[in-house]
């Protein structure tokens, strides 16, 4: 009978994948297409023009170039302002507690569009004009959000003790924070800056009003897929993915080596146990 | 507060305190102020700004009952506001997003959490990972693909005999919105996903085997040990998905219908198109109202707290 | 309604490795039966197998008489109480124990009236409405008693319920599990690894080490004749002599140490290299004079007072370290550290045993 059930289970596992899938491999299929437009079918030959339209896009260039720098603000201002704020969330309690709470989860739950609109309308009110820095502040508001929950689920396993007795052995309170708290916090500080990184990459609503006359890659995109449709958007699709592939790969088969690591370090552990008992 | 001027002494404590009070005063508190009092005033000429002219009314948020058509509504004909119509049609459509992308994930969370070995766990989960790293825009174009008239699934479907002629799938079949739904449906999918496999992923096992032994068939274990428990993630799952498929502006701008609107179009046409940045924030504050009356009947409904929720 | 239980050659592998290798076994149906062991025996996945939620690679399991090959373990009479109780956090009380019967589809007013009696029965009453959380260790295990007892199973499987338990209360609870057993009739099996527990509650105990059932019998014969050196040393502490056997006749055999040769009871299988000689410190006397047999010279090296009984240690001449206990009633003086003394033991309770018996072999 579990059989069957996990049969049917890993049928549907292969279902989702495949639907996950099968629209990106279409997409970037369509980039190889002789076809002024974007598809697989009809199928008119293969071609790497579109490729080449690609490296020629001076609009795209500059797009990329932007979203980079964009992105990389948002982590230099967000991650800081996200640790800040689980450190002191954590340490207090309360109504207090639960209303600074509130208002910091706020920005997460907000629909994008609203969040770009409400930074063009202050800063506008300050005479401070469009442009991507509007973006960056736009995107923090919301980002430092997801920076502060990862660092604040770190905390939860930190235990205070260890300040107090680094403070005990007379630390001062910047070595306690660079030695003792920063450390313990790295793992959370490096998922918090890899998802602003890529929320700030992903990020469309909140810049499409704040954004002036800049281009980022999502509106490039955004724009392309709008007005004239030629396949250098399906070659960028397709570029992304690999890169976005290589990494994950990367990511993987580093994975598997610790992993490897770890059992071997865990064998040996169980060797010295039983040795321990003879 | 104490415990962290005895921690970290003054002037870290203050630096602290300065990055939290820049963030939440300075890009949430204030913008929404703004937000909201630019919502109250007119559309002027920079000259009239600050002059008589200038005063607050209403006037911004009856735009939103202007302009009524006929809407058929399930075989009724009723006569609504169009911008009623477009949020309610966002709503419901986000609902029906929502509810979809529910069906599909909880089987899954279910399997990663307490089916699959645990040794492909990390691969698939990174496998799952994939899509979401691809940005929003390319998700979307990549169904506009598909769907096109003379795309691939048209191909498919006439080719294997289930389909007599092309359909046009961008039109909707079931409702003007069909290729919208579709489209939010694979963009925000993992965003229920992950949720529901965290809760679910923390029953302890012997929960659902002691769940088994009493007698239970495996629809009861669901119903009445497992779903209880992953209720934070499924609130969570649900007001991610719902709060994204109402705000996404890319989706339905890169798969709608001839008759389609999306609420977020309609804020967008305001903003840049008409250049009146005061009905547009009145209408985005309608929105905040919308996403907090959803998230406080998600709570009251799942008697979760915000923390479950916003994980 | 009770019913017993057979495992014939059951095995059971997970890969390469044999978590239980061909168990036999005839559980009496009303008896109080425990698997005694080490971590990683093979204990549980037998409580397991026969609860349904792994199959046998090979061998039969009989509930009743009837075999349970493909029956999950919600179609199998048994009822298991897990190590960590596995309450259903989100449920009250009165839900969790008729959660059994609800499923079976039990209308809400039956279940609450049998909720009550339950609660009662395992002394508990006027907990229905509270949550799990409001329990302590205590009364979530009479809980997770009245879940399992409310299905009415042939079988109670329990999983080392007590050891999440404090000392004291894990002895009050041994004598309330026998109790209810007794009261209910139904067949209890019992896991753990706590000599003391299995030896108090069972009827009979099986001992397993490495996959193997060592030896079945009931407490008394388990802790007096072990049937080889795993089992003596398992439930309880000896002193060990390394040898080989000499002229063994009816029973009964020379053993030849290095210090000097013993005469002791033979066990069955007492054959081969991994042969020795058991003795208890309960059974190793202590005298000022050499006995006639059986006895070697130490020199006192410990005294330790344990309250019933005082335990002394000597160092033999060859360096082994052998204990003996003296019962603290008065009778005996207490030996002063470094004195010169003998140790000696009846060969009626010395036993000259194998091994363990190894999996695969």
């Amino acid at each position: 009978m579990h059989k069957t059930r996990n049969i049917l289970f890993n049928v549907y596992m292969g279902a989702f994948l495949l639907y996950l899938f099968a629209p990106l491999a279409i997409m970037g299929g369509a980039a190889f297409n002789d076809n002024k437009l974007p598809s697989v079918y009809p199928w008119k030959g293969f071609t790497w023009r579109w490729f080449a339209d690609l490296m020629n896009d001076q609009v795209m260039w500059t797009s990329f170039r932007n979203t980079i720098l964009v992105a990389l603000a948002v982590v230099v201002i967000a991650v800081p302002i996200g640790t800040a704020a689980a450190i002191l969330i954590n340490s207090i309690t309360g109504r207090v507690r639960a209303v600074l709470y509130g208002v910091m989860v706020a920005p997460i739950l907000m629909p994008g569009a609203v969040i770009g609109i409400s930074t063009l309308l202050f800063w506008n009110q300050v005479s401070v004009p469009s442009g991507l820095h509007l973006s960056v502040l736009g995107q923090v508001s919301y980002i430092a959000a997801f920076v502060m929950l990862l660092v604040l689920a770190r905390l939860q396993s930190f235990d205070p003790a260890l300040e107090e007795a680094a403070l005990d052995l007379g630390a001062s309170h910047g070595q306690v924070l660079r030695r003792i708290l920063l450390p313990h916090l790295t793992p959370a500080l490096a998922a918090g800056g890899a998802i602003a990184f890529f929320q700030s990459i992903e990020n469309f609503n909140v810049t499409l009003f704040t954004r002036g006359t800049s281009n980022t890659l999502t509106v490039y995109v955004f724009s392309k897929v709008r007005s004239g449709i030629t396949p250098t958007i399906n070659a960028l699709a397709l570029m992304l993915i690999v890169m976005t592939l290589v990494a994950a790969t990367w990511y993987e088969i580093g994975r598997r080596r610790r992993a490897r690591v770890e059992a071997a370090r865990e064998a040996e552990g169980r060797r010295a146990a039983a040795a321990e008992e003879m | 507060m104490q415990d962290m001027l005895r921690r970290y002494g003054s002037s870290l404590t203050g630096a602290f305190v300065a990055l939290v009070a820049f963030w939440l005063l300075v890009l949430v508190i204030l913008p929404n102020l703004t937000l909201f009092e630019q919502s109250f005033r007119p559309y002027l000429p920079v000259v009239d700004v600050g002059g008589p002219k200038d005063t607050y009314s209403f006037n911004n948020y009856a735009k939103f009952l202007n302009n009524p058509v006929v809407w058929n509504l399930f075989g009724f004909e009723v006569t609504v506001p169009v911008h009623l119509k477009t949020f309610l049609s966002t709503v419901f459509f986000s609902g029906v997003v929502t509810f979809i992308t529910f069906l599909l994930s909880y089987p899954l969370a279910y399997y990663l959490a307490k089916v699959v070995e645990p040794r492909s766990l990390p691969t698939l989960i990174l496998l799952l990972f994939i899509p979401l790293w691809v940005s929003e825009a390319l998700r979307a174009f990549a169904w506009y693909i598909i769907l096109t008239f003379n795309g691939p699934l048209n191909a498919v479907l006439v080719g294997i005999g289930l389909l007599d002629k092309p359909v046009r799938w961008q039109n909707g079949v079931l409702t003007a919105y069909d290729a919208i739904v579709i489209g939010l449906v694979y963009t925000y999918v993992l965003f229920m996903l992950f949720p529901i496999y965290g809760s679910v992923q923390s029953l302890d096992r012997n929960q659902i085997e002691a769940s088994e032994d009493l007698g239970a068939k495996w629809w009861q274990t669901h119903w009445r040990v497992i779903l209880p428990h992953a209720k934070p993630g499924i609130a969570s799952g649900c007001v991610m998905v719902f709060m994204l498929s109402a705000g996404s502006l890319l989706v339905p701008s890169v798969l709608p219908s001839t008759s389609s609107n999306w609420f977020t179009q309609t804020i967008q046409q305001w903003m840049l198109e008409s250049q009146d940045w005061n009905t547009g924030a009145a209408y985005s504050f309608l929105y905040i109202l919308l996403c907090t009356v959803v998230v406080a009947l998600v709570m009251w409904l799942f008697k979760v707290k915000l923390s479950d929720i916003a994980k | 309604m009770s019913a017993g239980i057979d495992l014939e050659n059951v095995c059971c592998d997970f890969g390469s490795f044999r978590a239980v290798d061909n168990a036999n076994v005839a559980i009496r149906p009303g008896e109080f039966f425990s698997f005694l062991g080490p971590s990683g025996c093979g204990k549980t996945t037998i409580l397991r197998m026969i609860s349904g939620f792994i199959e046998p690679t090979q061998g039969t399991i009989r509930i009743g008489g009837k075999d349970v090959a493909g029956l999950r373990p919600n179609q199998r009479p048994t009822a298991l109480i897990f190590q960590n109780l596995a309450l259903f956090p989100l449920m009250p009380i009165w839900e969790n124990i008729t959660f059994g019967l609800e499923v079976r589809g039990v209308d809400k007013a039956t279940r609450r009236r049998k909720a009550d009696e339950l609660l009662k029965l395992v002394d508990l009453p006027g907990a229905a409405d509270k949550m799990v959380s409001q329990l302590s260790g205590g009364q979530k295990q009479r809980v997770a008693i009245a879940r399992a007892l409310a299905v009415e199973p042939a079988v109670m499987l329990l999983d080392e319920p007590l050891s999440a338990l404090d000392l004291k209360l894990r002895q009050h609870m041994r004598a309330e599990l026998r109790a209810i057993q007794k009261r209910t009739g139904v067949t209890f099996i019992y896991i753990t690894h706590d000599q003391g527990e299995a030896l108090a509650m069972s009827d009979r105990v099986g001992v397993m080490s490495q996959g193997r059932i060592q030896q079945i019998a009931d407490p008394r014969d388990i802790y007096n004749n072990p049937v080889n050196g795993f089992v003596a040393s398992f439930v309880g502490e000896n002193n060990v002599f390394t040898g080989t056997v000499q002229n063994p006749a009816g029973g009964v055999a020379a053993f030849e140490t290095a210090l000097g040769t013993f005469r002791a009871r033979l066990g069955e299988q007492a054959r081969g290299p991994g042969v020795k000689l058991y003795v208890r410190p309960e059974h190793t006397l202590l005298s000022d004079a050499a006995a006639p047999e059986n006895s070697v010279p130490v020199t006192i090296s410990e005294v330790s007072f344990e309250g019933a009984f005082i335990s002394v240690m000597g160092n033999a001449p060859n360096g082994q370290l052998l204990t003996a206990e003296i019962r603290n009633d008065g009778s005996a003086t207490v030996p002063a550290i470094g004195a010169a003394m003998h140790m000696s033991f009846d060969p009626a309770r010395a036993a000259i045993l194998p091994d363990a018996a190894v999996s695969g072999g």
